[in-house]
């Protein structure tokens, strides 16, 4: 799955509940907002009774389409596509949130809840839904429950709700060959670990003690058949 | 309907107890039939492949569900709930039971960690007065525990440690930088550190098993056969020697005996059709696990036997004890903004604390050891979430959005260092597991009820461990996350069950009036009927059981197949 080509793109347009307050920037009411859309088939090791229950939850339609677009829109605002390893959107994350959310109970409610919350601030606010206020205003609500030491009792649950929001973007991403790619992860490959690298160790001040390297594996022999002596020494 | 063919052994279980015996009566030349309740598996096998799958592979990314509770890529197919086959616990007690349903049971996600018991493991009553002594002595398991090193492969160094015994070890791993910082902190607070020990080939062991490359997913089961389960390791070459058969989704009922109290045979059904089935044989080997082994005999109801095959003592399900746990982490600046590289490294810890105390005035009778954990694993689900929380401890802000996010994340990469203790409770006569009257499973079989309480002597230790683990993280340069957990949560005293390493419920010893099998895992009740799981430890050390469990299952089989040459059998 290569998600840096957004060949497969699906596309919601804001606004479609009423008509919102025109906007000018970013993402404007009645824009459409694209992502990747991520397989709907995986083939990793999965029993007959895992493979039954995720089929049953991509059949599933869980949330509308306006929580679906509010969904992409605070993805986008949480890690936007303006940079060289991709956002939010590039890497599916509205296809990743709907399954996740469908798959984890405990998920539901507190999205679907924190969806309602953040329309009925926006609404009181600004006048209309969060995807239909214009993008500074969207911006100013997050300003305002992106921080978790704001101890406003009105605004805890936008709080609570973003930092789900937060977490869960983030976790979408990094867990996609872009955000692997974001974050330098350098393993799931065959390899041969042969300790912490030299300059690494010298940054940190650290060394392996003679000893306990003495111990350790010669990777130069790990083909090497082991044999023991009958006092319980590797011979080989 | 009936299986044509009169086994010389059915062996029950294809986990690590099983397998052994499989392994062991089949290289003898006995014909043995192999009952497991779940699939074939083979790691290799694309289709059953999780290891080296990257996260988006899975379109929950690795999260857990209930049917993979240790993750989406763990390779146990299993869980602490199984749909139509229930268990219950009496109240106010607690248990928690994870069962495998595949070939290979639980070795397929073991931590691989591979402990000899030693000598004071097997006299714990000689020493502190409580439980009992082993019928048996380190004297009696090391030639044992020494071939299955020479056959199956473990790490380690030799220590000369008093209990902690050298073994015929490949050389380990070197540590990981997190590490390096745990050894600094070990040393500075005067607590010994060493190599970890797991069964996991760093070096070639022979030529039909691969050499571990170093991808840190033991728990996905491993392609190359480069670490032990005992699908890969014991049943596959058994299989290949032509004197096995493996019936799959088979079920065990109960164990059938003649007029003579003897076995004949087993009763099972096959899940997949749901039809009944006997198997036929000379002797029956249990090795379901401890709890679904004590559940078969005392299933195995007939007018020799009125309380339950070997049941005679009323010690079937008795003294049902599990490792106690509790676990801290840390948050270690020196981390921060690290340089990345592969560091996956083998499944798990390459260094660990083994009990250091035997000789300290506690208030609590046994030991634990410390198993550490760390590094930049591979992203799956829950990474990423609180991602800049030890801004805490910096003075900046936690929270936030936009691109600033991913320097978060880089921050704080691989900065946390953990510590899980396990260690030994003491076996009671009032923990147990018995038959649930009311309650069958969608097999009909009468499902297990479970009676457990910890007592003061392991809320006292999860104490010890909590103050320990505070010491070793603080001296490791790190700052402590999460709070102390205090009496109201037992310390944080994992529960009964469910550090899966459950054992006890057919005890040996010499004394038919208080134990279920003797010092081979021979029921006094019935001497062709014999328990090769960790069902008849005496006491379960503060060391991981499955090497013990290998030991003694091989000793098992040895004396199946000297009693069998003898014509006992």
């Amino acid at each position: 799955m290569n998600m840096n080509r957004r060949e497969t793109l699906k596309s919601l347009l804001l606004a479609p509940l009423a008509a919102g307050a025109a906007a000018t920037a970013g993402c404007a009411p009645g824009a459409p907002v694209h992502w990747t859309e991520l397989p709907r088939e995986y083939s990793y090791g999965r029993t007959e009774a895992e493979q039954q229950r995720d089929r049953e939850l991509f059949a599933e339609s869980w949330f509308s389409e306006h929580e679906l677009v509010t969904i992409a829109v605070l993805c986008d605002i949480i890690l936007p596509s303006d940079h060289p390893n991709g956002g939010a959107l590039d890497a599916g994350l509205p296809d990743f949130v709907e399954f996740i959310v469908k798959d984890r109970e405990n998920l539901k409610l507190p999205v679907r809840g924190g969806i309602a919350w953040l329309d009925s601030y926006a609404v009181n606010e600004f006048g209309a839904d969060f995807v239909n206020i214009d993008e500074p205003q969207r911006l100013a609500i997050c300003d305002r429950i992106a921080w978790t030491d704001v101890e406003d009792p009105v605004l805890r649950p936008g709080i609570r709700f973003f930092s789900l929001m937060r977490d869960l973007t983030l976790t979408g991403y990094y867990t996609t060959e872009q955000g692997l790619l974001d974050l330098g992860y350098q393993g799931n490959v065959a390899n041969v670990w042969d300790g912490v690298p030299a300059e690494v160790l010298a940054r940190h001040g650290l060394q392996y003690e003679p000893e306990w390297l003495d111990k350790c594996v010669d990777q130069s022999r790990r083909d090497i058949i082991a044999t023991w002596d009958d006092d319980m020494n590797l011979t080989s | 309907m009936s299986a044509a063919e009169q086994y010389d052994a059915i062996v029950v279980g294809s986990g690590a107890g099983g397998g052994m015996a499989t392994w062991r009566l089949a290289q003898a030349g006995l014909r043995v039939a192999l009952v497991e309740a779940g699939p074939w598996y083979d790691p290799a096998d694309d289709s059953q492949r999780t290891q080296f799958r990257y996260p988006w592979e899975s379109p929950r990314r690795g999260a857990s569900t209930r049917l993979r509770p240790f993750g989406d890529f763990n390779a146990c197919i299993g869980g602490w709930e199984l749909d139509g086959e229930p268990f219950t616990t009496a109240p106010d007690t607690q248990f928690m039971w994870w069962r495998a349903r595949m070939l290979g049971g639980r070795t397929n996600h073991w931590g691989r960690i591979s402990l000899r018991f030693g000598p004071l493991d097997f006299k714990r009553r000689d020493i502190d007065g409580l439980g009992d002594n082993w019928p048996i002595g380190y004297e009696d398991v090391k030639p044992y525990y020494d071939e299955v090193d020479k056959l199956i492969g473990v790490f380690g160094t030799n220590e000369g440690l008093p209990n902690d015994p050298d073994g015929f070890f490949l050389p380990p791993p070197k540590p990981r930088l997190h590490e390096l910082y745990y050894i600094r902190g070990a040393r500075a607070a005067g607590v010994p550190v060493y190599p970890a020990r797991k069964s996991i080939l760093t070096k070639r062991i022979n030529n039909d098993r691969g050499v571990c490359i170093y991808c840190r997913q033991c728990d996905r089961a491993c392609s190359l056969h480069a670490d032990f389960s005992s699908s890969t390791v014991l049943i596959y070459p058994a299989v290949a020697s032509g004197r096995v058969d493996v019936y799959t989704n088979t079920m065990v009922r109960k164990v059938d005996t003649g007029p003579d109290g003897s076995a004949t045979g087993v009763s099972c059904i096959d899940r997949g059709n749901r039809q009944e089935l006997r198997i036929n044989g000379r002797s029956v080997v249990l090795a379901a696990s401890a709890c679904s082994t004590a559940r078969i005999l005392l299933n195995s109801i007939s007018t020799q036997h009125d309380a339950g095959l070997g049941n005679s003592s009323g010690h079937v399900g008795r003294y049902l004890h599990d490792s106690t746990g509790a676990s801290r982490a840390a948050f270690l600046p020196d981390l921060m903004d690290r340089d990345i590289y592969n560091e996956d490294g083998v499944g798990g810890m390459h260094i660990y604390t083994p009990w250091w105390l035997e000789d300290a005035n506690l208030d609590f009778a046994r030991g634990y050891h410390l198993e550490i954990g760390g590094g930049m694993g591979m992203p799956s689900y829950g990474f990423g979430f609180a991602a800049n929380q030890y801004n805490e401890f910096l003075g900046q802000r936690v929270g936030g959005y936009g691109n600033g996010l991913r320097d978060d994340v880089k921050r704080f990469y691989g900065s946390r260092l953990s510590i899980a203790c396990r260690g030994e409770s003491v076996p009671q006569y009032g923990n147990y597991c018995e038959l649930d009257p009311d309650v069958v499973d969608e097999w009909g079989i009468p499902v297990l009820r479970f009676n457990y309480r910890w007592t003061d002597q392991e809320i006292n230790q999860a104490r010890h461990m909590q103050d320990t683990m505070e010491e070793l993280l603080e001296a490791s340069g790190g700052i402590l996350l999460g709070s102390k957990p205090g009496p109201e949560r037992q310390y944080g005293l994992t529960q009964p069950g469910e550090i899966i390493h459950e054992v006890g419920t057919t005890r040996m010893g010499d004394d038919p009036a208080t134990s279920v099998t003797n010092r081979f895992g021979q029921l006094h009740d019935a001497s062709n009927v014999f328990v090769a799981d960790a069902g008849t430890f005496v006491s379960q050390a503060d060391k991981n059981p499955t090497w013990t469990i290998l030991a003694l299952a091989w000793r098992t089989s040895d004396y199946i197949i000297e009693q069998m040459q003898q014509r006992n059998l």
